[in-house]
C-alpha cells in the first residue's frame, strides 16, 4: 500500500515539475508584473507529494514492511524504533528521496520568503530549481526507486549493521543534506539574478540568509560526521581525510569564501563575479559530492552502492548543470554593471579577497587529493592512495600566513584603512602568546621547527579574537565564529602535538607506567550475552593524585566467529583517555592500546561555536526585517 | 575574442574531466540483474558456508553429470516450504549445491541445523552477485546445469513442488 502511495506521488511531483519548468520559462519571457498564484499552489502540491512519498517510506520502515526492497535490504524487526526511522535515509534510495524532499521544501520557503523580489528573477529561480528537482525525480524513478516491490515477501530484513547504529550518524545525513541542498537555492538564485541583471547590494542581503543557513547546516553536518568517526570507528582520530569526508569539506571551503564575498557585495556592491562563480562552484561541488559518494567510483569505508548506471546519470546531470551555468555566465557577463570602485591595498575588501584565495587553495589541495587517484587509475591504471601526510604537508605550512591575515583582517575598515600608530595592545598580546607557547612547547619533546610559529600564531589569534569581543565594532556573530575557528585551530594543533599512546601486551595484574600515569589491568570478566561472549576488562589508571577506571570490551560472536573491540573513552575538559584491548593467542595475555588525546572535546565545542555564530547571524537578520 | 577563448578552454577542460570520470565509472564491476545467462561463468570464487574456505565454483561441479543448484536464504518463507522437497531429493541420492543468498551465516546455519541439510555443499553469496551470475532474479530458484557444456538445462523460479521432483530425476537420468 505505502509502496504504491510513495511511488505514484513521485510521478505527480514529476508532472508538477515539468509544468512549472514550462510555465516559468514562458512567463519569464513575457512582461508579467506579478507572479501567477498558480506557482505557489503547484509548488506546494509538489512539496506535499514528495512529503507523502518520503513519509510512506518512513512508515514502511517503522512497520517493517519487507515487501519493500529498500526496507528489506536495510532494516530488521529487532531494530529499535529510532534506528528504523533513521534507516530511511541510511541507504542510497532513501537518502536521495531526502535530498529531493529538502530541495522542494527549500524552494517553497524561498517563494514565501522573497515576495518583495523582482518577478522575473523569481520565475527564473523557480525554473532552475525545478530543473534540478526534475533531474533528481527522474534519477530516483529510473535508477534508484525506493519503492521496488519484493515477492515473495521475506519474513525478515537484512540490515542490522551495528556500526551504522549511532545517534550521531542518524542525524548526520539529514543535517549535511540541508547544507548541500541549501546551496542549490543559491545556485538557482545566482543564475536567475545573472540573467535578470539584479546583482547588487539588495540581492546580496536577500541571498545572504540562504548562504548562512546552508553554511550552518554544513558546518554542523561535518561536525556530526567527525564525532561519529571518533566514537564509533574507534581508531582514535577525528578526521581521516577519507574521500567521503573530503567531499563534505570542499563545499564548506567554497561556501565560507562565498559567505565573506556576499558581505562585500552587500556593503560595497562589488565582487559580483566572485559571488556568481562561487555560487556555481559551491553547488557543483555539492553535486559532485553526491556523484562521488553514490556512484561507487571512490574506494572508501562509506560507499556501498556500486551501480554504474547511477553514476552515469548523476555525472551527465552534473555536467549538464555545469555547462548550463557556464553558458549563462558567459552570455550574461556584460549585464553585470561594473561599478568598479577604487580598491586600496589596506582595506577589508582586500582582506576578504585574501581569505578567498586561501579558501581556494585549501579547496584545490583537497580536490586534487580526492580526485587525482581516480584520474590516475583511468589514465595509466595505477592505484595510489592519498593519505593524511599529503594533506598535512600541503595545508599546514600555509596555515601560518592564513593565521596572520586572520588576526588583523577582520578589524580593517572598508574602502581604505591607515596604518595606525603603533598599537601597544597587539604587542602585549603577542608577547603573552609567545610566553604561553614557550611554556607549552617546553612540555613536549617531539616539537618541530614548524610547530613553533603555528602554536604561537594560533594562540595569538585566539587571544586577538577574545580581545575583539570587547573592542571591535564588528557583529557579535562574526566574533563568535572567528573565536570558534581560532579555538578549533589551537585545539587541533595542541591535540596533534601532545597526543601519545602506548601499545603493550599485558596480563591480569600487570602494570605499565606511561608518562606520569600507571595503567593497571585489574581483571577480565567473561560473561555470556545473547549471541556473543563478552570479555569486559577493568583497567585502573592512576595519576599522581587521582585515579579512574576504564572498561573496554571484546565481543566474540559465535556464529559466524567474529571478534569486535569496544573501546572505552574517558572524556574530561582537558583530555580524552582512550583504551582498547584485544585477545592474543598466548594464554592470559592481552594486547592493550592506550591513547592520551588532549583537548578532544574542544574540537567539538569550537565547531559548535563556529556554527552558532552563523546561526545567530540568521536570526538577527530576521529580527532586523520585522 | 579572449572571452571566447576562455569559454572554449573551460568547455574543453570540462569535456576532458567528463570523459575521465566516465571511464572511471566503468572501472568498477558491472553487475546488473537483467542479463540472463544460459551459460555459467565458472571462474568465480566463493566462500563455503561451513568452513569459510574460498573455492572456485567449478570445483563443485561434476564434469560428467548434471548438477542441481538451489539458491536459498533463511529469511525466505517459500524456501522453508520447499525445504522438505530438497530433503527428498537428497534421499534419492541427488547432490544439491546450495547458494546462500544475502543471508547472515549464523541464521543460515541455524536454518540447516533445525530443518536438516539437503546440500552436499553450500557457498555463501553475501552481496547477491554470484546468484546474478546464474541469472537468478529472486529466491528460491533451482537450476539444472549440464556438466559438459555448463549450460542451464532447466530453471525453476519459486519453490519446488512434488511434481518437479520427478521431472528433475528424469532430467538428470537423461543427461548423464
Amino acid at each position: 500500500m505505502s509502496n504504491y502511495l510513495g511511488n505514484y506521488s513521485l510521478y505527480i511531483a514529476l508532472i508538477a515539475s515539468v509544468y512549472l519548468i514550462f510555465k516559468s520559462y514562458l512567463d519569464a519571457n513575457s512582461e508579467n508584473k506579478y507572479l501567477d498564484k498558480n506557482f505557489i499552489l503547484i509548488t506546494s502540491i509538489q512539496t506535499i507529494m514528495i512529503m507523502v512519498s518520503f513519509f510512506s517510506l518512513v512508515a514502511a520502515f517503522v512497520i517493517s514492511d519487507f515487501s519493500n526492497e529498500t526496507v528489506f535490504n536495510n532494516s530488521h524487526t529487532l531494530k529499535p524504533l529510532f534506528y528504523k526511522v533513521s534507516g530511511t535515509w541510511g541507504n542510497h534510495e532513501g537518502s536521495l528521496l531526502l535530498w529531493l524532499l529538502v530541495l522542494s521544501i527549500f524552494l517553497f520557503i524561498f517563494l514565501l520568503n522573497s515576495r518583495s523580489q523582482d518577478t522575473k528573477y523569481k520565475l527564473l529561480t523557480i525554473l532552475f530549481q525545478q530543473i534540478i528537482i526534475s533531474g533528481f525525480l527522474v534519477f530516483i524513478l529510473l535508477t534508484s526507486n525506493p519503492f521496488k516491490m519484493l515477492y515473495p515477501i521475506p519474513s525478515e530484513g537484512l540490515g542490522l549493521n551495528p556500526i551504522l547504529q549511532d545517534p550521531a550518524l542518524a542525524i548526520h545525513p539529514p543535517i549535511l543534506y540541508l547544507g548541500y541542498v541549501g546551496t542549490s537555492i543559491i545556485f538557482s538564485a545566482s543564475l536567475a539574478s545573472m540573467i535578470s541583471g539584479n546583482i547588487g547590494d539588495k540581492w546580496a542581503r536577500h541571498i545572504k540568509k540562504w548562504v548562512l543557513v546552508s553554511w550552518v547546516f554544513l558546518t554542523i553536518g561535518i561536525l556530526l560526521g567527525s564525532i561519529w568517526a571518533y566514537y564509533e570507528l574507534g581508531w582514535g582520530g577525528f578526521w581521516f581525510w577519507d574521500p567521503v569526508e573530503n567531499v563534505s569539506l570542499m563545499p564548506w571551503f567554497c561556501l565560507t569564501a562565498l559567505l565573506h564575498t556576499v558581505i562585500v557585495l552587500q556593503k560595497r556592491n562589488s565582487f559580483k563575479e566572485w559571488t556568481i562563480i562561487l555560487s556555481i562552484t559551491t553547488f557543483s561541488l555539492s553535486m559532485s559530492g553526491t556523484f562521488l559518494v553514490r556512484s561507487g567510483i571512490l574506494n572508501s569505508i562509506h560507499t556501498f552502492a556500486n551501480d554504474p548506471s547511477r553514476g552515469l546519470f548523476i555525472l551527465s546531470f552534473l555536467f549538464i548543470l555545469i555547462l548550463m551555468s557556464i553558458l549563462i555566465f558567459f552570455f550574461n557577463q556584460n549585464k553585470i554593471s561594473n561599478t568598479a570602485k577604487e580598491n586600496f591595498i589596506l582595506s577589508k575588501e582586500t582582506a576578504i579577497l585574501v581569505n578567498n584565495w586561501f579558501m581556494m587553495f585549501f579547496l584545490s589541495v583537497v580536490l586534487v587529493g580526492t580526485i587525482y587517484p581516480i584520474f590516475l587509475e583511468v589514465l595509466n591504471g595505477s592505484k595510489i592512495s592519498v593519505g593524511p601526510p599529503f594533506y598535512h604537508n600541503l595545508l599546514i605550512p600555509f596555515l601560518i600566513p592564513f593565521l596572520i591575515f586572520m588576526s588583523f583582517g577582520p578589524s580593517l575598515k572598508w574602502i581604505k584603512d591607515k596604518l595606525k600608530k603603533f598599537n601597544y595592545n597587539i604587542l602585549i598580546i603577542f608577547f603573552v602568546s609567545l610566553l604561553i607557547s614557550f611554556v607549552i612547547l617546553t612540555k613536549t619533546e617531539n616539537s618541530f621547527l614548524l610547530s613553533i610559529p603555528l602554536i604561537v600564531l594560533s594562540i595569538y589569534l585566539l587571544l586577538v579574537t577574545i580581545k575583539d569581543f570587547f573592542v571591535s565594532r564588528s557583529s557579535i556573530s562574526q566574533k563568535i565564529s572567528h573565536f570558534g575557528f581560532s579555538l578549533l585551530i589551537t585545539s587541533i594543533l595542541l591535540n596533534g602535538l601532545f597526543s601519545n599512546e602506548f601499545n603493550s601486551n599485558m596480563k591480569v595484574g600487570d602494570e605499565r607506567i606511561f608518562n606520569d600515569k600507571v595503567v593497571k589491568l585489574k581483571e577480565v570478566n567473561v560473561t555470556d550475552v545473547d549471541n556473543y561472549k563478552s570479555l569486559k576488562a577493568s583497567f585502573e589508571v592512576t595519576n599522581k593524585n587521582s585515579s579512574f577506571a576504564l572498561y573496554p570490551e571484546v565481543r566474540i560472536y559465535k556464529q559466524p566467529l567474529t571478534i569486535t573491540s569496544e573501546a572505552d573513552i574517558k572524556t574530561t575538559l582537558f583530555s580524552d583517555n582512550f583504551l582498547v584491548f584485544n585477545i592474543l593467542k598466548d594464554d592470559g595475555y592481552y594486547n592493550v592500546r592506550y591513547q592520551y588525546k588532549p583537548l578532544m572535546i574542544w574540537i567539538w565545542i569550537s565547531t559548535i561555536f563556529i556554527g552558532f555564530g552563523g546561526l545567530l547571524s540568521v536570526i538577527r537578520k530576521n529580527e532586523q526585517k520585522y | 575574442m579572449s572571452k571566447n577563448i576562455k569559454f572554449l578552454g573551460l568547455l574543453l577542460t570540462l569535456i576532458i574531466i567528463f570523459i575521465i570520470l566516465l571511464k572511471g565509472l566503468n572501472v568498477s564491476k558491472d553487475y546488473s540483474n537483467k542479463k540472463l545467462k544460459s551459460k555459467i561463468d565458472f571462474s568465480l570464487n566463493a566462500k563455503k558456508l561451513f568452513s569459510d574456505e574460498i573455492i572456485n565454483i567449478s570445483d563443485l561441479f561434476d564434469k560428467n553429470s548434471p548438477s542441481v543448484v538451489n539458491i536459498w536464504a533463511s529469511w525466505c518463507a517459500p524456501c522453508r516450504e520447499e525445504h522438505q522437497f530438497l530433503m527428498k531429493l537428497k534421499d534419492m541420492n541427488i547432490n544439491i549445491i546450495g547458494i546462500n543468498y544475502k543471508d547472515s551465516p549464523k541464521n543460515a546455519k541455524n536454518f540447516l541445523s533445525s530443518l536438516g541439510n539437503p546440500y552436499s555443499e553450500v557457498i555463501t553469496d553475501n552481496d547477491g552477485t554470484k546468484s546474478i551470475e546464474f541469472g537468478a532474479i529472486g529466491v528460491p530458484e533451482t537450476f539444472i546445469i549440464s556438466g559438459k557444456t555448463n549450460e542451464i538445462i532447466k530453471k525453476y523460479i519459486g519453490p519446488l513442488t512434488s511434481e518437479n521432483l520427478i521431472e528433475i530425476k528424469n532430467l538428470l537420468k537423461k543427461n548423464v
